[in-house]
This record gives C-alpha cells, structure tokens and sequence, in this order.
C-alpha cells in the first residue's frame, strides 16, 4: 500500500477495506460488543418471563428461540470475536510484529461476521420463526422437526465457522513467523501463547461443527439418515459429533481469557507471574484433554458402562490443569504490592468466580451425580459462572487494561470500580440461586416453573437485570473515554505492567514495529 | 512443513488450511464409521449388529434360562397397528427361537415401513443373533392389509451369566418417501 | 483502602458461606429447595452422598485458596508500604500441587465407580415399564406375562388458565399429570425408555432416575423406592414447544394397593371394550369429549378452538365437512405436520367422543353424534 507509513485512510473505506490490525481488532470489538447488548437483550426477555410462574410475556416456541438465540450470540457472537479482536490488536504488539502475517485475510474475517449475524438475527421474522433447538441443536428436534429457517442456520454456522478458522490460521501464522528476533516462544506473553493453543484448537474443530450441521443439511433436504433412526442412522452420533467440537469450543472461549488473567494480575502484584512454564504446560494439557472429554455432556444417553468411566475419570483430570493456573494466579498475588484498579479487580473477580465455577465443573463431571444434575439449573449456573465470569470479566479487564493505550486517554476509575462492583453483585444474585433451584430439580430450557422455584427464579431475575444494566455503565464509560478521557502521554499506563506493548508510545500509532524491536536476552519472559 | 510460496506465513497458513480441510473430512470419513463400528462391538443404543447371523451347529444351553420380552412401538406418524404375538418367551442359550410379529396398514393406500431394533440391555446386544428378521429389509403393505413378519434368533451361550432378561424392541418407521430413494449412510 | 479490601473479601467470601449453608440445611433430610434430594432409593442415598462428599471438599479448598488469596490481598497491598518479591517459580511447589489434587481426585473417583456400577446393574428387577416420550406427554406401559398389557398416556393436568394467570395457581402447578404411574414399593422396578418423535429424558429426582428417550432405540434404567409417597419429576431434555409442560408423576403405593390398581387397569380396558359396544347420547359425548380435547388437542388448537401451533376447529371445514375425513385425521394424523396420529393414543370411546365435541362445540353446530364402534370401523376399514 502507497499509504504505509501515513496514519489511517478517511471515510468508511478505512474500515471496510482496511488490513490494519488495529482496525480490524477495534471493528472486532465493537461489533462483539453489539452481539453482547443483542445476546443480552435476549437473556433479559428470558429472565422478564422466568421473573414469575405463568406464562406473561411470549410464547413457549418464542421462548425456545430466546434461549437458542442467546446461546449462539453470545458464543459466537460475543465471547469468540472479542478475543479475536483482542488477540489482533495486542498479538502483533506483544510479540514485536508490524501486523498480522495475513491481513487482507484478517480483512475478510471480520466482514463476514456482519451479514451472517444480521441472517441469524433475521430468522426470528422467518415463517416458523428462528431456530429453537437450543444452541446445541440436537437432531431431530432440530432436523426433522425443526422449521424452514434451520437452512439458514446451517449456513450461518458455516460462515462463522469460516471466519473462526482464518482468524485462527493467521494468528497462528502470526505468532509462528512474525515474533521479533530474540523473542523465543518461552519469552512470549501469556496471552500470546493462550491464543496460539487456542488458535490450534480452533482449526481443528471448527471444522468439525461444520461437519455436523453439513449432515444436517443433507438429512434435511437430501434424504439421507445420519441422525435418523428410519434410516440406519442414530440421534445420539450427533451428540457425539457437536460435543466433539463443543468440548473444546469451551476451552477456546476460556483459554484467552486465562492469558488475559495473567498479564493482568502480575501488572498489578508488581511481581512477576508466578510459574510461566506450568502455565503454558498446563494451557496444552487442558487443550488435550479437551478432545477426550467431549462426552461428559451425554451421560444420560445410555452410553456402555465402560465408555462413562472412561469419560468420567478424563473429565475429573482436567481438574489438575485448572488447578495448577489457580494457585499460580494467587501465589503470584503472594507478596506482591498489590493496587485494585477496575483491571485488577475484574480479574479477582474471575478467580473467585471461575473457581466455583470449576469446583461446580468437578461436581458434574462424576458421572453418578451428573445423572441428577444433567439438564438442570445447576447446569445453567455452572456455565454462566464459567463463561460469563470466567470469559466475559476477563474480558472486561482487558478492556479497561489496555483501552488507555488504545486511546491515549484515561477511563474514569471510580465509574469502572463501579461497574464491577455492580457488575459482580447482579452476576452472583443471578446465577447463585441457580445452583440452588437446579439441585432442588429444575429442569434447563423451560418457560415456566413449577411454584417452589419461584422465589430463587425472582432473585435471579432481579440479578439479571442488574447485571445487564452495569453493561450500559461500562459503554458509557468506554465512550466517554474515547470522546474526552483525559489525556495520558505515558509509555506505561501501569507502573508494574509489563511487555512490549508498554515500550510503544501512548496512544498507540497506527503502525507499530515496523522495525523489530531488541528484545534482552537475558530478561526473562514478559 | 511443506513449502508452497516464499513466504513463511503463507506456507504456515496453507497447512493450516490442509488440516482444516482433513478434520472436515475427519468427521464423514472417520467418525461416522467409527461410530457405527463401535455400536456393533458395544451394542451403544442397544443396536444389535446389522448383518445376518449364519448359525453355527452350536451346543444348546439346557441349564440356563433367559427371557426375551418383545415390544414394538410406532414412530410418530406411523400409522400402522404393529405388535409382537408373544411378549414374553423363555429360551436356553443356543437354541434357535421363532416368533412372528404381526403388521397391518390401515391406510387406503400403500405404504412402506422399516423397523429398527434395538435391545437392552444394550451390552447383550452383541450376543443377540437374528437368522432371520423383518428389520433387514424395508417392508411394503398394500393399503388395508396384513402381513406376519417372521423373526427367528439363537442367544449367544457366551451371554455373560448375569443377564438373565434381553429386551427386543422394534419401532417402526413410515419409510414410504424413503423407499426408492437410496437410503443413506449405511 | 483497608476498608475497601475488607469489603472485597467479605463479599467474595459471601458465595462459600452460602454453599456452607448448603450443608447445614442438607442435615435435616427433607426434600430440600436449596439442595439435591436424597430421594427414596438406596442410590439416590449414595448419588446425594457423593454429592455431599464432593460438595465438601470443594468448598474446604475453596476456603483454603480465597483464604490465602484474601490474606495476600489484605497483607499485601501496595498502600501497606510493602515491597514486592521477586520469586516467580518453584519446582517443589508446583509438583506438590499437581500431585496432591491427583491424590484427591483419586480418592473421588472410587464412591463414584462403585455407584456408577451399582446404577448400571439393571438385571432382576420385578416390574418392567416400557416409558416412551411423545411431544409433548408420555405413555407408560406395563410389561405383563400373559399378552395384555396396561397402558396409557399421562398429560399435563394444569389447566390453561392456571398457566396464563387467569386462575390462581394450584399447589402443584406444572407437577400434576392426569394419570400418574403408580408403582410398588420395595420392588426393583426396570424402565425401558425410549420416544416417538424428538428426544426427550425421563427425571424423577427422588427416584434417582433420567435417562434420555431416542426414537428408535431403547434405554434402561432402574428404580427401587423403599417409601411410598407421590414423586413428581419433569421432562430434561429440550423437546420443542411444550417441553416445559410434560411432567412427571409417580405414585409409589403399597404391594397390595398396587395389585389393586393394576386389576382395576385392566378391569377398565375390559370395560372399555364394552363401552365400545354402546351407545351414547350426544350430552353423553360432549362431556366425555371436552375432557378429552382438554388433555390432547387444547394445547395447539386453543382453548376455544381457535388455533394456535395447530389449525382452528371453530369453523374449520374438517369439523364441519366429511366425517370419515374428520375421523382419518384424527386417527392417523397429518403426516408432516405437528398433527399426529391418535389412533393409538386414544381409545375407539374418546375418539369418538372428542370427534363428537369438535363438530358440535366452539360454534360448530354438525349435531351428528360419533359412536365408538363407528371409529373402530373406521380404523379396520
């Protein structure tokens, strides 16, 4: 490009046909953040009509679609472009690169998330209405008995199955070939190698769930029988197959978020982050494991009694991984000289939180008991205290950790401790009497309850809407800083942050490392 | 890694593409097969083995008794009456048993049904052998007929000791679209 | 600052209190609202157990780990004027603790084995029920020796009003089922699941079952309750519309009174067998017919006719056109659409009856009246 060394281009083209990765890691973010008010819109429709017994406000079949809806936003729409745009935005700056190994690639994977979102969006007008066969969409309710809009589905999965796997192909290329000379894999940041684990994760089952809808498709409009029994084939081979994919999908949600855990919490103990081998050893044992797991989500499928051992005991392992990161995490905050900006407090939030939300984890993964609690609330609250305050706090962390850089201007810090205190309150008023409400036998997925859950249900209503309003905070609060944060000059926004991305000016220019940085080789990993 | 272009991040994503493209083709090529192998091996879903089982001059069991119940029901949509003329049946390990399950389309028209078998407990499964069985083929009923649907089996003597009780289900399923068209997978 | 730490702990803290609470209220051995029941079967027993066991020693390292964490959060603060340290690994420690969870999650897995094993041990039990998930009902049927054997559907018994807060809401709202499945107690009791259409899974906490229903395939699983009682569960597995609205009840009674209800069972479908000899009069039909439709068409073709997931009755040429098309729909359903066949759901007496209410209620006025061997001719042709 003629324009290299000058700042961005003006008018929508820079946008739509730019390469540069801070770009595509900013429309990233926005547009993640739009699937989250939209996912979140839809969880506040399922908590208005869960907020008492009785049916009030929608149908049952629109209901079925709220959850279905709210499941796939947030999953593909909000969590997993978040991280992309955030691994965009900082994997070229952590590792010393000037920009994605691929970026006209990087271009078209974020265009095409747009369109595909607006048809999912769009099925909900559809005749029939949207896909409402739960975002793990099992056949047959949703081959044979699903409504016309599932081939619009399929096909939507497809292009976000698309966008995921070029996303993860250049940033594995990235981080594989553009590290600056001197930064050896050990050396690299912790997000940095979260995401590459990740990326690899991604390559290798995003195809998988294309797999699965692609059979879908076939059954549904080509006659064949993979999930028919009529045919020869079998329901349960679909479970099969989506867990195969949807196993590790979870951990390449979680992953990213337990790189961003680990810039964050040493920044801010102003000590360095304990156990750097462990973690990156621990991130690839939990992403192998991840493949031999998948069918913890189906025990009460009726598979042989040795195939429930077999998944019950890999299933338990995990434990050992995840638990390795949680002490490092806390021995890193082990005399250290801690502060407790809204980063900071963000992230121990998600250690107290994803913590129960993996102690919640190993409680299901012994089969026995999962036989009580599988496809209850109980479910529902283990992963929203995984997904929602393991992924997204981290994610708000991150957010405000790095946004001073992005910008050049400081947030406004009483407004984001704010935010996460309410954040944190709303979130443990929703999805802790969840727990409760799902032990005492409350089925997942149903739009009204029988009355001994009505109290629990009520709070968690409450909890919900208060948690989606302290959303509304932390928009504002970006957006003010954007507009007129004051103006910081500072090549370390945080005195104990540290990495390469804190050795480039503030705000961060358009183009960075367009010569390689030195890095010491005798300093030890950032 | 293999070389495609002079520029290592192309060559990186490349492969990348290849093993994408492998775990596509993982799921047709290796799974689904994988799956059906090992439903036949384990009985998963109670799915006894498909092909038909060419007794061998086997020793009858006379010491052991294990009861076979049968149970036959309709897939939604399926409006045939389809029902087992014994429920219940006492046989020795071995011995080659009959029975007959009776079929009737009440439909004016024609039609064609499939049963799907499936026995619990599902690890009997593989010690279950049909010689002879209506699930093999797809079968036709003109509109207001009956038809006798003949099945016979022998119990493996290998029956692990502590099953004393094998459940034989049948669904039937209106397969009349179906038929014609090949049926796939399988 | 001091103050803000300790407010951070104490609130982070308030999450593990509750789960203690758990504990404390699990002592008491009722049905609980907060916590897993240990229901009324030796398994059950053992599933809360391990429940309890594991619950325990999560929260026991949950203490000791936001313990260490709290403590460093309060000791180490940068306003306390601390230095930082600057270790960043520590082979020993890093090996303690990957082993010693192993340790832990060893000592977990042998209660869970043993009763997973127990659970999988399907063979002698005394009474087999056949369960079978429809959308959105299910229909119990009891295996018998000798040929006939028992058989019916058990629907949803919450009226429409109850669910759309027109009517205050029962006791049992969304737990009541107009026919539920009785049982014996200490018997082993072995249910063959399985469904007719989509997947659904059968769940009775007290009982300590679920397991899912695929159509076409079978699944087993036991129960032995060792106390009599009503025990109401409701379908798990996401099943469409009305997956909220199929519940679950099981009745455990005495051998005796058992005996009694099963001869009595078959006593009816004697009788029902006689009734389809008679003949009724058209207030005969009516009445018997709006229970019907009450139970089976009401929830898709509305509570006066008037259509909502299945087509309007009120007006509809079906009800007010050819009575052997009227009856073929209703008996065998429209193949292809939610419609389905109730031909083998109804017998020929509340077909008959229910045809009777759809032609002469919601302003249908056809004044002909169906009798039960009219649609047993019909179904023979």
């Amino acid at each position: 490009m003629g324009d290299h060394h000058h700042g961005p281009a003006k008018g929508l083209g820079r946008w739509l046909f730019t390469t540069n990765h801070k770009d595509i890691g900013t429309m990233y973010l926005w547009f993640s953040f739009c699937m989250f008010i939209l996912g979140g819109t839809f969880a506040m429709i399922i908590r208005a009509e869960l907020f008492q017994p009785g049916m009030q406000l929608v149908d049952p079949e629109f209901f079925n679609q709220m959850t279905t809806l709210h499941g796939l936003v947030m999953v593909f729409g909000a969590i997993m472009p978040s991280f992309v745009g955030l691994a965009n935005w900082m994997i070229p700056m952590m590792i010393g690169a000037p920009d994605m190994a691929l970026p006209r690639m990087n271009n078209w994977s974020f265009w095409i998330l747009p369109p595909t979102f607006l048809l999912l969006a769009s099925t909900l007008f559809m005749e029939g209405g949207a896909p409402q066969a739960g975002w793990t969409f099992y056949a047959p309710l949703s081959t044979t008995y699903a409504g016309p809009s599932v081939t619009y589905f399929i096909f939507c999965i497809h292009v976000l199955g698309l966008s995921s796997i070029m996303g993860s192909i250049n940033i594995i290329a990235t981080v594989m070939n553009m590290r600056a000379p001197g930064m050896t894999y050990m050396k690299m940041p912790l997000f940095v190698w979260t995401w590459l684990i990740t990326a690899f994760l991604l390559v290798a089952v995003m195809p998988v769930l294309a797999g699965a809808v692609t059979m879908m498709l076939m059954d549904v409009h080509f006659g064949t029988s993979f999930f028919s029994a009529a045919g020869g084939g079998d329901p349960v081979l679909f479970q099969h197959v989506f867990w195969f994919f949807g196993h590790p999908e979870v951990y390449i949600i979680i992953l990213p978020a337990f790189g961003v855990v680990s810039q964050i919490i040493p920044a801010f103990s102003r000590k360095p982050l304990f156990g750097y081998d462990s973690m990156v050893y621990a991130t690839a044992s939990i992403a192998f494991l991840s493949f031999i797991v998948w069918a913890h989500h189906m025990y009460t499928v009726g598979m042989p009694v040795s195939g429930e051992l077999f998944f019950m005991y890999a299933t338990m392992l995990i434990a050992v991984p995840t638990g390795v990161k949680v002490f490092n995490w806390v021995t890193t905050m082990w005399r250290g000289a801690m502060t407790f900006e809204t980063p900071m407090l963000f992230c121990i939030g998600f250690l107290v939180l994803f913590t129960i939300g993996g102690f919640t984890g190993l409680m299901l993964s012994i089969a026995p008991a999962d036989f009580q609690y599988h496809d209850s609330y109980f479910v529902v609250a283990h992963f929203h205290y995984v997904m929602v305050a393991g992924a997204v706090f981290s994610m708000t962390a991150a957010v405000y950790y790095w946004l001073p850089k992005w910008c050049g201007r400081m947030y406004n810090e009483t407004m984001g401790k704010t935010h996460f205190w309410i954040s944190f309150i709303g979130f443990n008023l929703t999805f802790f009497p969840q727990h409760f409400v799902g032990l005492a036998g409350m089925p997942r997925r149903i739009p009204d309850y029988a009355l001994q859950f009505a109290d629990f249900n009520m709070m968690s209503s409450i909890g919900a809407f208060i948690y989606g309003a302290s959303q509304i905070l932390w928009l504002y609060n970006v957006i003010a800083t954007i507009v007129a944060g004051e103006k910081i000059s500072d090549e370390k926004v945080w005195d104990g942050a540290e990495g390469l991305e804190w050795t480039i000016p503030t705000p961060a220019p358009y183009h960075t490392f367009e010569t390689p940085p030195k890095i010491d080789p005798a300093h030890a990993h950032s | 890694m293999l070389r495609f272009s002079d520029k290592p991040a192309v060559n990186t994503a490349v492969n990348l593409v290849a093993v994408a493209v492998m775990m596509f083709a993982f799921v047709f090529v290796v799974m689904v097969p994988l799956y059906n192998v090992l439903c036949d091996a384990l009985g998963i879903n109670g799915k006894p083995s498909g092909q038909s089982y060419t007794a061998v001059a086997a020793k009858v069991d006379e010491s052991r008794t294990v009861t076979i119940q049968f149970i036959a029901s309709n897939n939604e949509g399926m409006p045939w009456e389809f029902a087992p003329t014994t429920t219940m049946m006492e046989v020795h390990p071995g011995a080659v048993n009959g029975t007959v399950f009776q079929a009737r389309n009440p439909m004016p028209h024609a039609m064609v049904g499939q049963a799907i078998p499936s026995i619990s407990p599902a690890r009997a499964a593989p010690y279950f052998h049909k010689t002879e069985c209506f699930c093999f083929n797809q079968q036709p009923l003109d509109g207001e007929s009956a038809a006798e649907l003949p099945l016979q089996f022998i119990v493996d003597q290998d029956l692990p000791r502590d099953i004393g009780t094998i459940t034989l289900s049948y669904t039937i399923f209106d397969v009349t679209d179906m038929a014609g068209a090949a049926v796939a997978t399988r | 600052m001091v103050f803000k730490a300790k407010r951070l702990g104490m609130l982070a803290l308030g999450p593990v209190l509750l789960l203690m609470s758990v504990f404390a209220m699990a002592a008491g051995g009722e049905v609980s609202e907060v916590n897993m029941s240990p229901g009324v079967t030796e398994v059950g027993q053992k599933i809360y157990d391990l429940h309890m066991i594991i619950l325990g020693i999560s929260t026991l390292i949950g203490i000791v780990v936001f313990g260490v964490m709290f403590y460093s959060i309060y000791y180490h603060r940068k306003s306390r004027g601390v230095t930082p340290a600057t270790f960043h690994e520590s082979t020993k420690v890093e090996i303690a603790w990957t082993v010693v969870p192993f340790f832990i999650l060893l000592g977990m897995a042998v209660p869970a084995t043993t009763t997973l094993l127990e659970i999988y041990d399907n063979d002698n039990a005394e009474l087999d029920v056949v369960v079978t998930g429809y959308q959105w009902k299910w229909k119990y049927e009891y295996l018998n020796e000798n040929g006939e054997n028992v058989s019916f559907f058990s629907n949803l018994r919450t009226p429409q009003t109850e669910i759309d807060n027109s009517e205050a809401k029962g006791e049992h709202y969304l737990l009541e089922v107009d026919e539920p499945l009785v049982l014996p107690v200490d018997t082993k009791v072995r249910f063959l699941v399985t469904a007719n259409d989509v997947i659904h899974s059968w769940w009775v906490p007290e009982l300590a079952v679920k397991r899912d229903a695929i159509p076409g395939f079978i699944n087993e699983v036991w129960t032995h309750a060792t106390e009599e009682g009503v025990y109401r569960g409701q379908c798990a597995e996401l099943c469409g519309r009305n997956h909220g609205f199929m519940p679950i009840v099981v009745n455990v009674v005495s051998k005796d009174e058992y005996g009694q209800w099963l001869s009595a069972k078959q006593q009816e479908a004697a009788e029902i067998k006689e009734l389809m000899a008679q003949t009724f009069t058209l207030d005969e039909l009516m009445a018997r017919g709006k229970a019907v439709y009450d139970t089976n068409c009401l929830a898709c073709h509305g509570v006066n006719g008037e259509g909502g997931v299945g087509v309007a009755i009120a007006g509809s040429a079906v009800a007010t056109g050819d009575l052997g098309q009227h009856l073929d729909i209703g008996i065998n359903g429209v193949p292809g659409t939610a419609m389905q066949a109730f031909g083998g759901q109804l017998n020929d007496v509340d077909m008959a009856a229910v045809i009777t209410y759809q032609r002469n209620a919601f302003g249908n006025n056809m004044g002909d009246t169906i009798q039960p061997i009219d649609v047993y001719n019909h179904k023979k042709g």
